[in-house]
C-alpha cells in the first residue's frame, strides 16, 4: 500500500479517474460505450479521439525533455504539416486517390523531420539554448504553413487521408491506435536499447556524460528529429480530422498542453528521467479537462480559472512535498534541493 | 505588440562551465553591439531611420515590455521562469480600467492595481517555494487563472476615460532639439536603475545570483533562499502590474484578450539580453538591449512596409535567428582574447 | 577538561533515510578549543552526523545542545547565526560569482544601503592572505578555478568570519601537503583563540597531526571517544573497521613493485610536446604497456589539463600524440575512448555522477556509450557486472539499485572507477582517485592499480599526495605552472628530490 502511494504515476491516474467520475455524475452516460455501425462512440472515444494529437506531440516532447531541452516549435511543426499534404492533395491531378493520400503524408513526414532536424542542429551543434532555438521556429514556422497555403485555407476532400484524423479500425478511431502505436515503438525502442538510459544520462550531467564517452550531440539531435516526426503526423491527424489546413489555428496552444502533459505524468523539466506511461496519462487528463469543461457546462469565461485550478490540485497531489507536510513527515532538506538546481 | 507569436516556455541549459573574467560581459556585450550595429543597417537601409526620435521611439512603445522583462530578469537569474507575465498585466489593465470606470480615484487605482500584482507573483512564489513545484507549470496555472479572472472581470473591452490617464497619455516630455519621450519612458528607466542597483548592491540581488548558481549550495552557504525565491516572483508581478498600467497609459483600455504572449516576448528579450535561462549569469542592462532588439526588428517590419503577414513573421524569425547566432558569433570571439 | 560544559553535545542522534539507518544513536561532544577528529570508514555517517547538527538533515531522534541551550537547527543558515561555521564535503559554492564574492556572500559588508564592493574585495583579500592564497585574484570568477582551489575558497569563507565552532569535512582531500600545512597553522590559530573545531579526513598523518581528540563511528554507530594520543594508529584502524586488520601492513605490500613491461618497444602513448594555448604546454611522455607514470607538481601547475589532453576533453593545438604507434588528433573523448584510453575526473560531482540514475546505470554507462545506443548490454549482464564490481571494490550500501546520489563521498569514487574498469582500457587516466576515500579502500585501491598495470594496463597517476605517486609509479612527470619540466625514471626519488626540481627548474 505505502508502495502504491509513493509510486510516481498513483497521484496522475487517480486524478484521471476522479475527472472521469466527476463527469459520470453529470452525465449519466458518460462512461458508456455504445457500437454503432461497427464503431465505438461515446465520450472515452472522443477523448481518445480529440486527444490523440496531444499524446503524440507529448510523447516527442517528452524526450525533448528528458534531454534537459524542451521544443516550442511543435505547434507550427504540426500546422506545416498539415499545410504541405492538404496543398499537395489540392493541387495534385488526382485529388481523391489513395496514392495522393499516400505522396501527400509522406511529404508532410519528410518535412517534420527536416524540421526536426534543424531544431536539433541549432540546439545540438551551435549550441543555442533550446528554448530560444525552438521558439525561432514556433515564430517562423506559421508564416512558412502560410507561405505553402498562400494564407488560404484548403480544404480537401480525399477518403484515405480522411481517415487518418476521423476513420475507424476495428472499431477504434485510427488516431488514437496510430498514437499508441507510436508510444509502443518509442518504448520499445528507449527501454529495449539503451536509448532512453543514455538520454537521461545526457539530461541529468551532460558534461559528465560526454566525458564518459556518450556522443550527446547525436543523441540531443535524435530527440528533435523524433518531436518532429510525432509533431508532423499529429499535424495530420488534425487537418484530416477537418478535411482542411489552417495555418493559423492547426495545433494553437498545443506545445503548452503536451508540456503539461509531460509534466503531469512525472517528467521533470530539468530533464533526467521520464516516464512515457505517465505523459499518456497526463496527455488523457489534459484532455479529459477539455470535455469536463463541457460536459459540466462551465461558463466559458471561468473555464480558464477552472483549468489553473485543476492543474494545480493535481500538481500538489503529486508533489512529494505537499504530501510530506499533511502527513508531517521529516526529511532531509537537501534531497529536493539538490534535484532541483537546474529548475 | 507582441513581437513573437504567443504561447509561454521554460528553459533549457547550455552550460558555461569556464566562463572566465570579462568573458563574462561578452553575451551582453555582443546584444548591445549588435544593437548598434544593427541600428547602423537600418540607417543606411531607409532613409529617415537615423534619427534621435526612431531611437526614442523604440522605447516609447516598448515601455511595458522594458519593465515585464526586468522582472523576469529576477526570476530567470534564480533559475526560474514566469509565464503568467502576460495576463497579470491584461489583468491590471482590466482591474484599472473597471475601477475607473467606477469613478474611483486614479491614484487608488494604480496603488491597488500595484498591490494586486505583487500579491498575486507572491502567491505563486508561495506555491513553488512551499510546495517544490516546478514554476514553469505554477506560472502556466498563474497565466490561466489571471487570464480568466480577467474574462470574469468583462469579456467586453472597457474604455478609460479618467482624466489622469488620457493625460499620462498625451504627455510629452520634451527633450534637446525635436526629440521628446512619454512620461512610460522615464518610469520604466527608473525601473531598471532600480533593479540594477538591487542586484549588484543588496545581499538580495546577490543571493539572486547565488541561487541560480547553485540552489543546494546557497542553502549550505546559508543564504536566505526561500525567501528570496518567493520575492523574485513578488517582484515579477510587481513589474507586471507596472507594466500593465504602462499598458493602459498607452492603449487607454482594458480587454481580456490584451497582451497575449507577451510573456515569451520577455522571455526572449531577457535571453537575447545574454542571460542564461539556467540561472545565474545576465544583466539587467542586457535585457534592456534585448528589449530594443526586438523592437529595432518591428521597426524594420513596420519600415519594409509591404510584407504580408506571414512574410512578416519568417522575417521575425530569421531575424531573431541571426541575431542569435551572431550573438553567439561574437562573444565566443570576446572570450579567446 | 571534563568538567567545562561542551560547546556542542549530541545526544543520542539517530536519522534513517530510506532504507538505511544512517545514524543510529551517535553522541558526539566538541569542547572549547580543540581539534576533533570524527573518524570512520566510507558511509560510516561522518557527513551525516555533520549535516545534522548544521541543520540539513532532520534528525529522527536525540537532542543537540549548543552553549548549553537546545537547539533542532531546521536549515544552515539557523546554525551560522548560532556561529558554527561549516565547510562540507562537497564544495558548495557558487561558480557563477567571483571568489571575493564566494568568500562573503551573505554578509558582505554595507554602507549607506549598498554593498561596500571595496570592503568585500579588501576583507577577501585579508582572509586569503592569512591562507597564504594571495596569489588568487579575488575578481576572479570561481568555475575558473580547480577543485582544490575552490576548496580552499570554502575554507577561506569558513574562517572569515568570527564563529565558536568550525566544521570541516574532508578540508584536504584535494590539497598537497604545503596547503594543508597553511591550513593547519590557521587551525591552531583559531584552536588558541578557543574555537571548537571538529575535523574530518582519511589521513591519518594528518589527523594526529592536528587532533587532540576524537570519536570513531562505523556503520552509523559510535564505537567511541578517545583522547588522540592514547590512541595508537593500529589501534584506531582496527576501531574504524571493526576488526583486526593490518592496514598498514598491506600498505607495505603494496608498494612491492613489479617490473613494468617494456618488451613492446613502442609505447602505447607517446606525447610529444603536447600543449593547448591557455592549459598547459610541453607534455611529452611515453607510456608502455603495463607502466604506470605518477604526475607530481604543485596545485595548478597542469596536471588535470595534461590528462584532459590526452583524453580528448581539450583539444591539444600544439606537439604531436601517437597512440598505438599512430599519429592521433583526439577531437572528442569519444575518439580517445575509442583507442582505448579512460579518465577518471578528479571532480566527481560535476564530471563524473549521473546523479539521478542508479549505482548499477553509472557502472555501465561507459560500457553502454561504447557500444552505440542500439546494443544495450543485457540487463543481466549489468546485473552481473554491477554485483561483481561492488563486491571487488566493496562498495557501500551493495545496492546495484540504489540511486547514485545517496552514496557517501568515498563509495561514489568507488563507483567512478569502476565504470571505467568495467570498460577495460589500454590507458587508465587516474585524478584523484584515492580522493575522499578511507584508509582501507585506498589500499585496496593501490594494489589495484599495481595489479591492473602487471595485467598490462598503463596507467597514469595524479594525486595530491605526493608519497602515493612516489610509491605507485615507476617514472614521473614533474609539472611546474603549467609546462612539463621533467620526466624521471622512478628508482628510490624521494619527494625532497621532486622538490628540488620543481624548485630548481625555471623554465
Ligand atoms: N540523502 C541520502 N539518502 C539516502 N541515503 C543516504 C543519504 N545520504 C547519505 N546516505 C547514506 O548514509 C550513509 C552515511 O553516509 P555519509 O555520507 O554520512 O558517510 P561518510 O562517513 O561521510 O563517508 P565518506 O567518508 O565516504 O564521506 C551511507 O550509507 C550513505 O549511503
Ligand atoms: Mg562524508
Amino acid at each position: 500500500m505505502n508502495a502504491l502511494l509513493k509510486h510516481r504515476l498513483t497521484w496522475p491516474v487517480l486524478a484521471l479517474v476522479l475527472l472521469l467520475v466527476l463527469n459520470q455524475l453529470f452525465r449519466s452516460d458518460f462512461l458508456s460505450v455504445r457500437v454503432q455501425d461497427g464503431h465505438l462512440y461515446g465520450s472515452l472515444i472522443d477523448i481518445l479521439r480529440n486527444g490523440a494529437p496531444t499524446i503524440l506531440i507529448a510523447l516527442g516532447m517528452t524526450l525533448v525533455i528528458a534531454s534537459r531541452g524542451i521544443d516550442l516549435s511543435v505547434g507550427a511543426v504540426a500546422a506545416i504539416a498539415g499545410a504541405v499534404s492538404c496543398t499537395y492533395i489540392y493541387n495534385s491531378p488526382d485529388p481523391t486517390s489513395l496514392r495522393t493520400a499516400a505522396i501527400g503524408v509522406s511529404i508532410a513526414v519528410v518535412a517534420g523531420l527536416a524540421l526536426g532536424l534543424w531544431n536539433g542542429f541549432l540546439v545540438a551543434v551551435i549550441g543555442i539554448q533550446p528554448i530560444i532555438a525552438t521558439l525561432v521556429l514556433m515564430t517562423a514556422g506559421r508564416g512558412l504553413a502560410q507561405l505553402v497555403t498562400d494564407g488560404q485555407i484548403i480544404s480537401v476532400s480525399n477518403d484515405p487521408y480522411q481517415a487518418i484524423g476521423a476513420g475507424f479500425f476495428l472499431g477504434l478511431p485510427i488516431s488514437i491506435l496510430i498514437a499508441v502505436a507510436a508510444f509502443a515503438v518509442a518504448g520499445l525502442l528507449t527501454r529495449r536499447t539503451a536509448l532512453g538510459t543514455l538520454i537521461e544520462a545526457v539530461g541529468i550531467n551532460p558534461v559528465a556524460s560526454r566525458l564518459a564517452g556518450l556522443n550527446a550531440r547525436t543523441i540531443t539531435w535524435t530527440v528533435y528529429v523524433f518531436s518532429g516526426l510525432c509533431a508532423a503526423i499529429a499535424g495530420l491527424m488534425i487537418s484530416s480530422n477537418v478535411t482542411a489546413a489552417d495555418a493559423n489555428n492547426a495545433g494553437l496552444y498545443i506545445e503548452m498542453d503536451a508540456i503539461l502533459a509531460v509534466v503531469i505524468g512525472g517528467t521533470s523539466l530539468a530533464g533526467g528521467r521520464y516516464s512515457l506511461v505517465g505523459t499518456l496519462v497526463g496527455a488523457l487528463i489534459i484532455q479529459t479537462l477539455t470535455t469536463t469543461v463541457y460536459t459540466l457546462g462551465i461558463p466559458p469565461e471561468v473555464t480558464l480559472v477552472f483549468k489553473a485550478l485543476v492543474v494545480i490540485i493535481v500538481c500538489l497531489l503529486q508533489s512529494s512535498k505537499a504530501r510530506t507536510l499533511l502527513g508531517k513527515r521529516k526529511r532531509p532538506l537537501t534531497e529536493q534541493a539538490e534535484v532541483k538546481v537546474a529548475v | 505588440m507582441s513581437v513573437l507569436t504567443r504561447t509561454p516556455a521554460p528553459q533549457g541549459r547550455t552550460r558555461i562551465s569556464r566562463l572566465q573574467g570579462k568573458a563574462r560581459y561578452a553575451p551582453t556585450l555582443a546584444t548591445v553591439g549588435l544593437f548598434l550595429a544593427m541600428f547602423a543597417a537600418g540607417a543606411i537601409m531607409y532613409p529617415g531611420f537615423l534619427s534621435g526620435q526612431v531611437f526614442l521611439n523604440l522605447l516609447i512603445d516598448n515601455t511595458f515590455l522594458i519593465v515585464l522583462a526586468v522582472g523576469m530578469t529576477f526570476v530567470i537569474l534564480t533559475g526560474g521562469i514566469d509565464l503568467s507575465v502576460g495576463s497579470v498585466v491584461a489583468l491590471s489593465m482590466m482591474i484599472a480600467a473597471a475601477l475607473l470606470q467606477a469613478g474611483w480615484n486614479p491614484i487608488a487605482v494604480i496603488a491597488l492595481v500595484l498591490l494586486t500584482g505583487a500579491t498575486f507573483g507572491l502567491l505563486m512564489g508561495l506555491v513553488i517555494q512551499v510546495f517544490e513545484i516546478q514554476p514553469f507549470i505554477v506560472t502556466l496555472a498563474g497565466l490561466f487563472l489571471a487570464r480568466g479572472l480577467c474574462y470574469v472581470i468583462s469579456v467586453d473591452s472597457i474604455t478609460v476615460t479618467d482624466p489622469f490617464f488620457t493625460a499620462m497619455a498625451q504627455a510629452r516630455i520634451p527633450l534637446t532639439g525635436n526629440l521628446f519621450i512619454a512620461p512610460g519612458v522615464v518610469i520604466a528607466l527608473v525601473v531598471v536603475a532600480i533593479a540594477f542597483y538591487v542586484l549588484h548592491q543588496t545581499r538580495f540581488g546577490r543571493t539572486v545570483y547565488a541561487i541560480g548558481g547553485g540552489e543546494s549550495s546557497a542553502l549550505l552557504m546559508g543564504l536566505a533562499v526561500p525567501r528570496t525565491k518567493v520575492l523574485v516572483y513578488g517582484i515579477s508581478g510587481l513589474c507586471s502590474a507596472i507594466a500593465g498600467i504602462l499598458f493602459s497609459f498607452y492603449s487607454l483600455s482594458g480587454y481580456s484578450l490584451a497582451a497575449t504572449g507577451l510573456e515569451l516576448d520577455a522571455i526572449a528579450a531577457v535571453v537575447v539580453g545574454g542571460t542564461l535561462l539556467t540561472g545565474g549569469y545576465g544583466y539587467v542592462l542586457g535585457s534592456l538591449a534585448g528589449v530594443l532588439i526586438l523592437g529595432i526588428v518591428q521597426t524594420f517590419i513596420s519600415y519594409e512596409g509591404t510584407l504580408s503577414s506571414w512574410w512578416t513573421r519568417i522575417v521575425i524569425g530569421a531575424l531573431l535567428l541571426a541575431f542569435i547566432l551572431l550573438q553567439k558569433l561574437f562573444s565566443r570571439k570576446v572570450k579567446l582574447t | 577538561m571534563n568538567e567545562i560544559v561542551p560547546v556542542v553535545d549530541m545526544n543520542n542522534i539517530s536519522i534513517e533515510f530510506p532504507g538505511v539507518k544512517a545514524l543510529d544513536g551517535v553522541s558526539l561532544r566538541l569542547f572549547q578549543g580543540e581539534v576533533h577528529a570524527l573518524m570512520g570508514e566510507n558511509g560510516a555517517g561522518k557527513s551525516t552526523l555533520i549535516k545534522a547538527l548544521t541543520g540539513v538533515y532532520a534528525i529522527d531522534g536525540g537532542t543537540i545542545t549548543v552553549m548549553g541551550v537546545q537547539h533542532s537547527f531546521s536549515t544552515p543558515a539557523e546554525a551560522q547565526a548560532a556561529r558554527i561555521s561549516t565547510v562540507y564535503q562537497e564544495v558548495n559554492l557558487c561558480p557563477n560569482l567571483s571568489v571575493e564574492e564566494n568568500i562573503l556572500l551573505g554578509r558582505e559588508p554595507r554602507r549607506r544601503g549598498g554593498i561596500h564592493w571595496r570592503e568585500v574585495r579588501r576583507k577577501a583579500k585579508d582572509v586569503l592572505e592569512q591562507l597564504q592564497l594571495g596569489h588568487i585574484d579575488p575578481g576572479s570568477i570561481l568555475s575558473s578555478h580547480s577543485i582544490a582551489i575552490q576548496q580552499l575558497v570554502a575554507i577561506a569563507r569558513s574562517v572569515q568570519v568570527d564563529a565558536k565552532v568550525l566544521i570541516l569535512d574532508e578540508p584536504t582531500s584535494s590539497l598537497d601537503s604545503d596547503e594543508v600545512q597553511q591550513l593547519f597553522t590557521v587551525i591552531r590559530t583559531l584552536r588558541d583563540r578557543g574555537v571548537a573545531i571538529l575535523f574530518v579526513s582519511h589521513f591519518l598523518e594528518q589527523v594526529y597531526d592536528i587532533s587532540d581528540r576524537m570519536t570513531v563511528l562505523r556503520n552509523g554507530k559510535l564505537v567511541g571517544e578517545f583522547m588522540t594520543r592514547d590512541l595508537p594508529r593500529m589501534g584506531l584502524i582496527s576501531k574504524m573497521i571493526g576488526k583486526e586488520m593490518d592496514a598498514l601492513a598491506e600498505l607495505e605490500e603494496a608498494e612491492s613493485r613489479r617490473e613494468p613491461d617494456r618488451s613492446e618497444r613502442v609505447p602505447f602513448v607517446q606525447a610529444e610536446n603536447l600543449g593547448r594555448k591557455g592549459s598547459v604546454q610541453d607534455v611529452t611522455v611515453a607510456i608502455h604497456a603495463g607502466e604506470i607514470l605518477g604526475l607530481a607538481g604543485l596545485l595548478g601547475s597542469g596536471r588535470t589539463e595534461t590528462a584532459r589532453l590526452l583524453f580528448g576533453a581539450d583539444r591539444a593545438d600544439q606537439g604531436q600524440l601517437r597512440i598505438g604507434g599512430t599519429a592521433r588528433t583526439l577531437r572528442t573523448p569519444r575518439s580517445a575512448i575509442d583507442q582505448g584510453v579512460a579518465f577518471s575526473s578528479e571532480n566527481r560531482k560535476e564530471e563524473g555522477l549521473i546523479s539521478d540514475l542508479s549505482v548499477r546505470d553509472n557502472l555501465v554507462l561507459a560500457m553502454q556509450a561504447s557500444k552505440g545506443w542500439l546494443r544495450r548490454v543485457p540487463g543481466h549482464t549489468q546485473d552481473q557486472l554491477a554485483e561483481k564490481f561492488i563486491r571487488a571494490l566493496d562498495i557501500r550500501p551493495a545496492n546495484k539499485d540504489a540511486l547514485i546520489q545517496n552514496l557517501s563521498g568515498g563509495n561514489q569514487q568507488k563507483v567512478l572507477l569502476a565504470r571505467w574498469l568495467i570498460t577495460n582500457p589500454k590507458l587508465l587516466i587516474l585524478d584523484e582517485p584515492t580522493r575522499g576515500i578511507d584508509i582501507g579502500a585506498k589500499t585496496q585501491i593501490q594494489k589495484l592499480i599495481s595489479s591492473l598495470a602487471s595485467d598490462g594496463m598503463s596507467i597514469i597517476f595524479i594525486s595530491a599526495e605526493l608519497e602515493e605517486v612516489l610509491r605507485l609509479s615507476d617514472h614521473i612527470a614533474i609539472l611546474k605552472d603549467r609546462r612539463m619540466v621533467a620526466d624521471i625514471p622512478n628508482d628510490g626519488v624521494t619527494m625532497e628530490d621532486v622538490m628540488t626540481i620543481i624548485a630548481g627548474s625555471n623554465a
